[in-house]
């Protein structure tokens, strides 16, 4: 159960590896007792991440997830589940892809299009539905602040979150009336493994910053975030300049 | 206009996958974990029997009354609750007896038992701090009310109790002989070893429905303390709000009062005309309009100074009616709503009376956490009872109710620290939030009650969010 300071039991990480994910679950395995189930490739990353997570005191599931499968997901959700209710899903695998060879290479748009899209939407469904019978739940869906407004430098990667944000968010208000909490977090740049070796952006956030803003976010209940919160008024802004304008601003 | 946009032909789309009886949302009265159950309505004893053989056992059953317990106990999440509150018959009231008893169907509330009763100069023994809870939750939680230094728990005046079991049997249980172990498990049972379905109950008789009250305002926490040891044993009841908001100086002050019944000649004769008369005003409802953070700094501080200068600095003997004494926030319908669609939590503890230092300690960090409580209470607590899970133990018992915020986590969980080095415990009617650990070391009978649990229910069929939560299996 989620208690009532927003408190989980047991943590469903969908992209098991991902550095945002893994820090979720280090902030709330610091509390207490925690059940793990991370979902990813078999790796060595993942049974590093288990280990660890073990040594922190949880008991950690480690359940096969591949992405661009998706015939694979419901074995996925139902090994997720079979340990006993899932209190908190993140969905958090994505990929960020060479931007500039994802626009002129037919595969790679596919790729980027099938994980950062159909399989959180896929996945989404499946939890949701696991969630309305369990009658609680939440689901933490890692968007990005470069789906608010898609700029030209990463157009492909921007377009696939756009669509991630807007279905987690509806997803959201679909299952306000089953009990079940969407949260939609938009981090802006995050210094993790996905973005080694590009130079970091303005308003930079680590991980573990993001997992704090997450942590607060469930406790408070909300729908939406921006980390950090002044990337909102940025975007803002952002959203509303001119198409010429917006062309010639070095983003 | 074109015909096929004319709204009503076009075909209305149906969801493809059919919904089941459709769940509702459950909350606790503190209204910060909402689940969705089955809720279902109960009338008769075959009722109940027949939702316990078609419930899925993997989600189980919970009984419900008036859902005023604070957490997760009369929740299920995607299981069922059973609404108990049509159970409602008063079937018997023996006033010759010595103790003069009462036997009814566990849905009666304590309000409605009080009216009937008064008439015929009985007296309920325990009353906790709101008369809207029915007899099988004030069972399952073995309530207790500002006489539980000298009377004890709500459990400690149950005769005997009818059960409903897993098994689909009814079982007329007792404090002693060979069903005493069921009994004292299934007193602050919270609902996990059957469906109490009625009870026998043990009553005071009574002069009139007025109390003799004196009222001392005290400086700060060790003022406070020092007098409400001073001589509580002089008073049935007894209880302190104090102000858990100022620091500094005055930190801790707060208001004592404590009381008797009155008899029949401490009366004015106003009053004597009709002492058994139930005064039982109503405020109104409180709506559901108020946004989260309706408690913050200005509202907290001026509450508490208000609430605390409002207080006589001393007074002897005032009369006050069962609302006044008791129940003033029964006024008042729905007033949790004040806190905001987020809610709150009530954090109670026990801690012994040798660890009174501990105590002052639990009760700086709450002053210094910025997290803010208006309704306070402070009370020594009188022996415990035989029940493994029951909360009271001869100690300081402190609550505060705290809107939920981010960080409350954190003052929660130092405080449990606390708690558990003193060998004190949280009460379970009031939590939403313990981890299983920390409850397993608070209450180290556990076992005990977990093993008459597996016996009763074999297959874990009586379940909760709470039990869940801590593990009750």
């Amino acid at each position: 159960m989620i208690n009532a300071v927003g408190t989980p039991q047991s943590l469903l990480l969908l992209g098991g590896t991902s550095d945002i994910a893994l820090a979720i679950a280090r902030r709330y395995a610091a509390d207490h007792g925690l059940r793990v189930v991370l979902a990813a490739r078999p790796s060595e990353q993942r049974d590093a991440a288990a280990a660890e997570l073990r040594g922190m005191g949880c008991s950690v599931e480690e359940v096969d997830l591949e992405a661009r499968d998706p015939g694979s997901h419901t074995q996925t959700i139902e090994q997720a589940f079979a340990g006993g209710d899932i209190d908190i899903a993140v969905v958090a695998f994505g990929l960020l892809g060479d931007p500039e060879q994802a626009w002129r290479d037919p595969d790679v748009v596919l790729e980027l299009a099938e994980v950062n899209y159909t399989a959180p939407v896929h996945l989404g469904v499946l939890l949701a539905a696991r969630m309305r019978v369990q009658g609680y739940g939440c689901i933490v869906a890692l968007s990005s602040v470069a789906g608010e407004r898609v700029r030209r430098s990463n157009f492909v990667y921007g377009s696939t979150k756009a669509g991630f944000d807007g279905f987690f968010l509806g997803l959201g208000e679909a299952l306000r009336d089953h009990g079940v909490h969407v949260l939609v977090v938009r981090p802006g740049f995050v210094t993790s493994k996905m973005t080694r070796g590009i130079e970091k952006a303005p308003l930079a956030v680590t991980p573990e910053q993001v997992a704090d803003a997450v942590v607060r976010a469930i406790t408070g209940k909300r729908q939406l975030i921006w980390v950090p919160p002044p990337m909102r008024v940025v975007m803002t802004g952002l959203r509303h300049v001119p198409r010429p304008i917006f062309r010639r601003l070095p983003i | 206009m074109n015909g096929e946009r004319d709204g009503s032909q076009v075909p209305r789309i149906k969801p493809s996958v059919p919904e089941a009886q459709p769940m509702v949302p459950l909350h606790g009265w503190g209204r910060a974990t909402s689940t969705r159950a089955h809720l279902a309505e109960i009338d008769s004893v075959a009722d109940a029997v027949s939702v316990l053989r078609k419930a899925d056992p993997q989600r189980g059953v919970v009984p419900r009354g008036l859902g005023r317990s604070y957490g997760d106990a009369a929740q299920n999440a995607g299981g069922t609750a059973l609404d108990l509150t049509k159970l409602d018959r008063i079937q018997n009231v023996d006033a010759e007896a010595e103790p003069p008893t009462v036997t009814a169907q566990a849905g009666v509330s304590l309000d409605v038992l009080m009216r009937a009763l008064l008439p015929l100069r009985l007296w309920v023994p325990v009353l906790p701090g709101t008369r809207q809870v029915t007899i099988g939750g004030a069972i399952a939680a073995d309530v207790h009310g500002k006489n539980h230094h000298t009377q004890g728990s709500f459990g400690n005046h149950v005769q005997s109790l009818d059960l409903l079991t897993a098994d689909g049997e009814v079982r007329t249980i007792s404090p002693d002989g060979e069903t005493a172990e069921l009994f004292w498990a299934t007193i602050g049972g919270m609902g996990l070893t059957g469906v109490i379905l009625g009870a026998t109950i043990g009553l005071q008789r009574t002069d009139t429905a007025y109390f003799t009250v004196d009222t001392r305002r005290c400086t700060d926490l060790d003022d406070l303390m020092a007098s409400m040891t001073e001589g509580d044993e002089n008073y049935t009841y007894s209880v302190a709000w104090f102000d858990a908001v100022t620091k500094g100086k005055h930190m801790g002050r707060g208001v004592l009062t404590r009381g008797n019944k009155a008899r029949e000649h401490d009366l004015p004769f106003k009053l004597a005309k009709d002492p058994l008369k139930f005064v039982a005003p109503s405020l109104g409802t409180i709506p559901e309009i108020f946004p989260n953070r309706m408690i913050n700094v200005v509202t907290a501080k001026a509450f508490s100074t208000a609430w605390y200068h409002k207080a006589p600095k001393h007074r002897i003997a005032e009369l006050q009616n069962i609302t006044e004494f008791f129940h003033p926030l029964d006024m008042l319908a729905e007033w949790n709503r004040l806190y905001g669609p987020h809610g709150f939590l009530q954090y109670q503890f026990v801690v012994p009376f040798a660890e009174a230092e501990i105590f002052r300690t639990c009760f700086q960090m709450i002053v210094n956490s910025g997290h803010l409580s208006c309704l306070n209470v402070l009370k020594r607590l009188g022996p415990s009872n035989p029940a493994p899970l029951s909360f009271p133990m001869p100690g300081w018992t402190l609550t505060v109710d705290l809107p939920i915020e981010p960080g409350l986590d954190k003052l929660c969980n130092a405080l449990d620290e606390q708690v558990l080095a003193a060998g004190g415990r949280v009460y379970l009617a009031k939590d939403s939030r313990l981890s299983a650990e920390t409850f397993r070391a608070m209450y180290p009978r556990l076992e005990e009650f977990l093993t008459v649990r597996r016996q009763v229910d074999p297959d874990g069929i009586f379940n909760s969010d709470l039990a869940r939560r801590l593990e009750l299996h």
